[in-house]
């Protein structure tokens, strides 16, 4: 299950909800907001989704990720507003038989969420200014 | 020409000014799509790391778009 939500996320709650009888192992991700990015002082960041195709996709990626690394219960979070440092941007839990399938399938899942789901982050920087990522250095390299 | 509603996200919705808008286009695909309205926005970004959606699937930048359709343009995407 995918889902965004604009308010805080809770990892326990999540957690308790993969709970599953057959499960040897649990693996999370969490996302945090970090204070500097490429050498920038940053202040606080703002999300943006879409939440249908979030969703559309996002069930594609924990079926891919199903298929290869099978497991038990799988489950993601993405936040949408503003956020403050050290604030939970994304939340990834993984219950599996065995670790290996929860350690490999988390990391599908972050991996494949990162490049493929339709959100925006744009950051706040310290001196004022703001911009969102992998936006305006695409646009100065003009690549195609 | 075709009556299209585009949807801009994130830096495309500040270049615009506006999240959506329909026009009349003489279009064939969604690269089509792209192209006349980042002039009509004087939009700079290239179309190499954005993903585009019609009728809210995801697409190619090859995909014909027909008189009706909703295209969606997706800056770069930078979850997590």
């Amino acid at each position: 299950m995918i889902e965004v939500t604009a308010t805080r996320i809770e990892p326990a709650e999540l957690q308790a909800s993969l709970q599953d009888p057959g499960a040897g192992g649990f693996c999370s991700f969490e996302g945090w907001v970090r204070n500097v990015n490429e050498g920038r002082a940053v202040e606080r960041l703002e999300y943006e989704a879409y939440e249908p195709l979030v969703i559309a996709e996002g069930e594609k990626v924990l079926a891919e990720a199903l298929a290869q690394f099978p497991y038990l219960e799988a489950r993601c979070v993405h936040r949408t507003g503003l956020l403050e440092i050290g604030d939970l941007a994304v939340w990834v839990g993984v219950a599996a038989p065995h670790r290996d399938e929860a350690f490999k399938a988390c990391r599908y899942i972050i991996d494949e969420l990162k490049v493929r789901l339709p959100i925006w982050k744009k950051e706040h920087y310290v001196d004022g200014d703001s911009g969102w990522v992998n936006c305006e250095r695409c646009a100065e390299h003009g690549a195609t | 020409m075709k009556t299209i509603t585009v949807r801009y996200f994130a830096m495309f919705r500040e270049h615009a000014g506006l999240g959506e808008e329909t026009l009349s286009l003489d279009v064939a695909t969604a690269k089509d799509v792209f192209e006349q309205t980042r002039l009509r926005h004087g939009s700079r970004e290239p179309n190499g790391h954005c993903k585009v959606a019609i009728n809210d699937e995801m697409a190619d930048w090859s995909s014909p778009v027909a008189d009706g359709d909703t295209v969606l343009l997706f800056p770069p995407v930078a979850g997590g």
